[in-house]
């Protein structure tokens, strides 16, 4: 028995990832080859592992957008799938080089939390789901209440401003995770759920009757979701908005991952060239390839294709564009020049 | 609870032996110090040892120090509990005191710590009467019953505990029909006596409210009711003026042989001026309501707190109830049967000979069992209950980004908590334990 | 004299009657009813009770097992299959039942962890069978790097080099034995330390460019599922033996400063949640080991649970210890045996043979606290229970999966502790 004390040890010793000194985010993640992404735990669409392990959905595609950007690789990533509570530590201790989780870009967070919102990948809102039998068409009929929430999420506290905003009571049912709060909400154990309203949507799309249920028009809070890094590492938190940003400008430039290939043989726009790294030398100034760009588009597509691969209208979550639209079709999506 | 043995002191003796024949054949003065005694001198050594085994420790105590303030120096973060004094602003379903989101989060955290104590203290007295009937049924000739209690035991004792929690909290959201199945005449669900609901948003009951209301008595964050406080007091005092007239019945049987009767005494002690005082306060029932979209009115036992009690108590109590067998086996068949030589009844044997023995076997594991139950309240966050560390060690960790000293603060109260709980049951447990001689 | 008392008598029998069968009501099933379910007016009360809640708890349940559907692609597929009618939909399961046992470990390896987990119960087998030819225990310490290289994979030379590592202390303290006792504990100490520090790492290298040799490596974050509750259990009880030994004899010693510290440790292990110790190892260990170190979350945990296990451990050993007659310590000291020497001669083999029902005990309570796991986001078999609803193929299922991990940890826990009471039997007559 004694002797298994080894294993520990050992075991250990393999499994210690080294010790990181002053380097550079992106020289440990070079040295190690491999992007490491927090992820959810599982939300259908955003993030959640299917049948065979893989990783799936419109925040892991961000991620491996980075990984190709990086290694010219797309599955050059591993995923860590954090809860809510243990998210920002494992960010800020060196666990996951990026955090792209759902996560709501607030001032506590961004100032105080040391942490760096790089973008918003996803514009939400926080949204009411109820069963249409309620009879219920405003949320400011939904006094006294029963509400499902999920802790350790900004909808607990919007949830709690609306209400005391609005004069009304309600009770709160606080659940873990996502799952959980759908069954809770279809066996009728409150009344209302509310969460953001891609979340809900989501949800809704997967229920057995999903005209049983009506999304309340309210949207109560503004939740701009994005990749967060750590504080004090630039580059880095350049390399992951500029991934982000060359995703959004692609799909206004009309770059896809279907003529990226010729696109990059020649294009008579500027631009183009200078995402894709036939001009400019913009890669090299991140200190990557100059075809980060045009590599992350061709593995994943554009925000566009990558939007509608993964919760698109086309998809079981059936999202609708919406604030998400580029700034030329209404939407709040606007990439800054590459110049 | 273990007799303590003596370790390492024999050895110590034979070698204070052996310089002691030294020093009486060898030389009369005492042998000049040398610094390898330090080593080799039993008594010299454990000295060294422990002087060794401080420095250790406090050189591993520096080393952690100096990494945390390195490393909050180097997130920019201070060590502080001024979190504690910021608002809230996230609401808690059940609020032993009043709270809302506007208070602060030292405000919700002792809101979570009145409730993880609630929880703890209902789940050990329902595993403790669940245990109790189970090991002894679980004894009984009855071959159903007995086949039954062990199919519980079993079942419960080999599957964890978070998935029975789970399990429960599913049990009541999806079989218990909905407040909307009570409305209308002729609705699906019915409540109990027109007075309890069971809903799949909890169970409803009817409460005690007073048409007199006294006040509060406000002590620091407390503001417990004055009511409430007169009537346990008067609770208390019947209880003392009872033992007192019990005491006195048996020394009058002692003296005279005769013993008076009392029961009749006692009834009036303990239930009329509890009576008394509810009818001048003028006390009523306050029956659940349907009301908008819920039950209002009443006490609203939760879902996640019935699972959570249900799943620890059952959980627990299974293990209770191998304790408890454990313990009646464990008292001699002789005993039993010299009882009942000296003509006790089966009753009387059991609660004078059998019980006081048997609750010398049975108390040690079961602290054991009430501090498992306590340290497993932490698993409320599973179903939502809002104790301690879903409040303190959740949201507001969380909100804060506080998890040092958010974690810190959560261990220190767990700590007291186990520690008062195991002190106090070590008090009884001294006085119980058999005397030896 | 017999003819007179025949005359005085009416009539007396001279042949045995044949011996009859019990009246009806003291024989078969009616006797057995009645001595066992309805022997008074309380146990009637109770079998009917009993009988009453059998038949609803099958009413409610039976329905939902009997339409069970086991084949279907979808939570969807199987409400178009049972029509509206109840029914379980097991076919989760049999979509998913490789995750909740193995995690994301790659398929084509699972035969691995399955032959880690035999040679497992190989390697205990002499440890608790004393039947079995002492030779086996050569194999029992060669089996936590067997069993890492089976789990992990990677290179074959890495655990050779760190096993040689043990070897060079061996070789040291008998090299140094004939010298001066101490010097020879101290060598024994160093050397491997020496190997692992200078020697290893080149030795690891060169051999695995020489000779390239082993399995393909598997990462720890493909690991879940019971597999990582049986890893993260094993291993910290394993590990906590030691610890729980030396706090045990720390608790028990005289030095009252030692005494301090194995007493404050063990209280306070015992005294907090397991869930704080996990969120401790989750979010606080960063906070206390040097700016920039990042350990394996896994790592983290088993180094947190076998501080939670040890104490616990070192509570068994102590109640081994107390049942020990004081005899045997007098006569170890008669014997004239050192401290160390009475503990490892005479002390702990009897002592840890009377824990080996404790100590199975103590791990079958951690294994079940391995699903504390789901909190920190460890993919344990509940986490994994979630990521599966969060697939919209299956969002919604619920009750299947709570009952095939249940099962699960019920055949185990129940085979475990059907075990340890057989040992207690066992151990109890051999004292007699």
């Amino acid at each position: 028995m004694k002797k298994n004390v080894l294993f520990g040890t050992f075991a250990a010793s393999m499994l210690v990832a080294g010790i990181a000194q002053a380097q550079s985010t992106l020289e440990q993640v070079m040295a190690r080859g491999e992007l490491v992404c927090g992820s959810n735990t599982g939300q259908a669409g955003f993030g959640a592992p299917d049948a065979n392990g893989v990783w799936q959905g419109f925040d892991v595609g961000f991620c491996r957008a980075l990984a190709a950007a990086i290694f010219n690789d797309p599955n050059a990533v591993s995923f860590v799938p954090l809860t809510s509570q243990t998210r920002f530590s494992a960010l800020a201790s060196g666990e996951v080089d990026v955090l792209a989780r759902n996560t709501t870009w607030t001032f506590v967070r961004d100032v105080d939390l040391n942490l760096t919102f790089v973008g918003t990948n996803y514009y939400d809102g926080q949204g009411f789901m109820v069963p249409r039998e309620l009879g219920v068409s405003s949320a400011r009929e939904l006094d006294g209440a029963t509400v499902c929430i999920e802790t350790g999420t900004t909808t607990e506290l919007n949830l709690a401003d609306y209400f005391r905003v609005n004069g009304m009571s309600y009770e709160p049912v606080p659940v873990d995770t996502a799952a959980e709060a759908q069954q809770q909400y279809l066996a009728g154990a409150c009344d209302v759920y509310t969460t953001d309203v891609s979340a809900l949507a989501s949800s809704r799309a997967a229920f057995a009757e999903p005209d049983a249920h009506l999304i309340l028009p309210e949207v109560v809070s503004k939740e701009p979701l994005g990749p967060v890094v750590r504080h004090g590492d630039d580059n880095w938190a350049d390399i992951v908005q500029w991934t982000l940003f060359a995703l959004i400008a692609a799909e206004e430039l009309g770059i896809t991952s279907a003529n990226v290939e010729e696109l990059k043989t020649g294009s008579n726009n500027p631009e183009v060239g200078r995402i894709l790294g036939t001009d400019g030398g913009f890669g090299a100034m991140l200190g990557l390839d100059d075809d980060w760009a045009a590599r992350a588009i061709a593995a994943v597509g554009n925000y566009g294709e990558l939007f509608a691969a993964t919760i698109g209208d086309q998809t079981p979550i059936g999202l609708a564009r919406g604030l998400n639209a580029q700034w030329t079709q209404g939407g709040l999506l606007y990439a800054p020049p590459f110049r | 609870m273990w007799p303590r043995t003596r370790l390492g002191q024999p050895t110590g003796y034979i070698m204070s032996i052996t310089n002691d024949q030294r020093v009486a054949t060898a030389a009369p003065q005492k042998p000049a110090f040398h610094p390898s005694m330090l080593l080799y001198d039993q008594r010299y050594r454990s000295i060294t040892i422990q002087i060794f085994a401080l420095f250790l420790l406090m050189l591993g105590a520096a080393w952690l120090i100096d990494n945390v303030v390195n490393n909050l120096r180097l997130l920019g973060r201070t060590f502080s509990f001024n979190f504690l004094w910021q608002s809230a602003g996230y609401d808690i379903n059940q609020r032993p005191i009043e709270y809302d989101s506007t208070m602060t989060h030292g405000r919700a955290a002792l809101v979570g710590f009145l409730n993880t104590i609630i929880l703890a203290i209902l789940g050990c007295a329902l595993a403790t009467v669940i245990g109790v009937i189970a090991g002894v049924l679980r004894l009984s000739k009855n071959w159903l019953v007995s086949r039954l209690v062990t199919f519980y035991v079993e079942i419960f004792r080999n599957i964890p505990t978070l998935i029975w929690i789970l399990i429960f909290g599913a049990v009541m959201a999806e079989s218990m029909p909905a407040p909307s199945a009570f409305r209308g005449d002729n609705a699906s669900s019915s409540m109990i006596f027109d007075a309890i609901a069971v809903t799949n948003r909890g169970i409803y009951i009817p409460s005690i409210q007073f048409q007199t209301e006294l006040g509060v008595l406000p002590i620091g964050p407390f503001a417990p009711s004055l009511n409430w406080i007169l009537i346990l007091a008067v609770i208390i005092a019947g209880i003392f003026a009872n033992k007192q007239l019990i005491a006195h019945a048996n020394r009058l049987q002692s003296e005279t042989g005769i013993r008076p009767k009392t029961w009749w005494k006692s009834i009036l002690l303990l239930l009329l001026p509890v009576g008394v005082i509810l009818v001048a306060l003028g006390a009523y029932l306050d029956y659940p309501e349907l009301r908008g979209f819920n039950f209002t009115g009443g006490l609203h036992l939760r879902n996640s707190f019935l699972a959570m009690w249900l799943g620890l108590s059952l959980y627990t109590g299974a293990f209770i109830a191998e304790i408890v067998r454990g313990g009646i086996l464990a008292v001699s068949k002789g005993q039993t049967e010299a009882a009942f030589a000296l003509g006790l009844q089966p009753g009387k044997t059991m609660r004078l000979v059998i019980l006081p023995q048997a609750m010398r076997v049975i108390v040690p594991p079961l602290i054991s069992q009430y501090l498992n139950l306590t340290k497993n309240t932490s698993l409320g966050l599973a179903v939502g209950y809002m104790d301690l560390r879903s409040t303190l060690g959740g949201i507001t960790i969380n909100q804060t980004g506080r998890e040092l000293e958010g974690m810190l603060l959560l261990m220190a109260v767990y700590l007291v908590i186990s520690l008062t709980i195991s002190g106090l049951m070590n008090v009884y447990n001294s006085r119980v334990k058999l005397k030896e001689r | 004299m017999s003819n007179v008392e025949a005359h005085t008598v009416a009539y007396v029998r001279d042949t045995m009657i044949a011996q009859q069968s019990p009246p009806l009501a003291e024989s078969g099933a009616i006797r057995w009813l009645r001595s066992n379910l309805f022997s008074g007016w309380l146990n009637s009360v109770l079998t009917v009770v009993s009988l009453l809640a059998i038949f609803l708890a099958v009413k409610a349940i039976a329905p939902w097992l009997l339409n069970a559907v086991w084949n279907a692609g979808s939570l969807a597929e199987c409400r178009a299959i049972l029509d509206g009618a109840t029914g379980a939909c097991f076919a989760v399961i049999r979509d998913r039942w490789h995750q909740l046992l193995f995690g994301f470990y790659p398929p084509q390896f699972y035969w691995r962890p399955v032959l880690a987990l035999v040679l497992l119960f190989v390697a205990i087998a002499p440890v608790l069978f004393t039947g079995l030819p002492r030779k086996m225990l050569i194999f029992s310490a060669l089996y936590p790097f067997i069993g890492y290289h089976l789990i992990w994979g990677g290179s074959a030379w890495f655990p050779v080099s760190v096993l040689l590592g043990f070897v060079a202390g061996v070789a040291a303290y008998v090299i140094l034995r004939n010298l001066n006792g101490l010097v020879a504990i101290f060598g024994a100490i160093m050397a491997p330390f020496a190997w692992w520090f200078l020697a290893a790492g080149p030795f690891d290298a060169a051999m695995s460019a020489a000779i390239p040799l082993g399995l393909d490596f598997v990462r720890s974050d493909r690991i879940g599922g019971f597999l990582i509750a049986l890893i993260v259990g094993v291993t910290a009880i394993a590990l906590s033996l030691p610890v729980g030994i030396i706090l045990a004899l720390g608790r028990q010693s005289d030095m009252l400063f030692l005494k301090t510290i194995c007493v404050v440790f063990i209280e306070f292990i015992r005294g907090v949640p397991l869930i704080t110790l996990l969120f401790s190892a989750s979010l606080l260990l960063n906070y206390f080991l040097p700016p920039g170190t990042t350990f394996d979350l896994i790592l983290r945990v088993i180094i947190m649970v076998t501080l939670f296990a040890s104490a616990y451990m070192a509570e068994v050993i102590r109640g081994g210890l107390a049942a020990l007659p004081k005899g045997q310590y007098e006569a170890a000291d008669a014997l004239g045996l050192d401290y160390w020497k009475a503990q490892r001669l005479i002390i702990m083999p009897q002592a840890l043979k009377i824990s080996i029902p404790g100590i199975v005990n103590t791990f079958i309570g951690l294994f079940k606290d391995t699903t504390l796991l789901v909190f920190i986001a460890i993919l344990e078999p509940l986490a994994l229970a979630n990521a599966i609803r969060a697939d919209t193929n299956w969002n919604g299922i619920y009750w299947e999966l709570f009952i095939f991990i249940g099962a699960l940890f019920f055949i185990f826990c129940f085979g475990m502790s059907r075990y340890s009471m057989y040992l207690e039997q066992k151990l109890k007559t051999d004292h007699r």
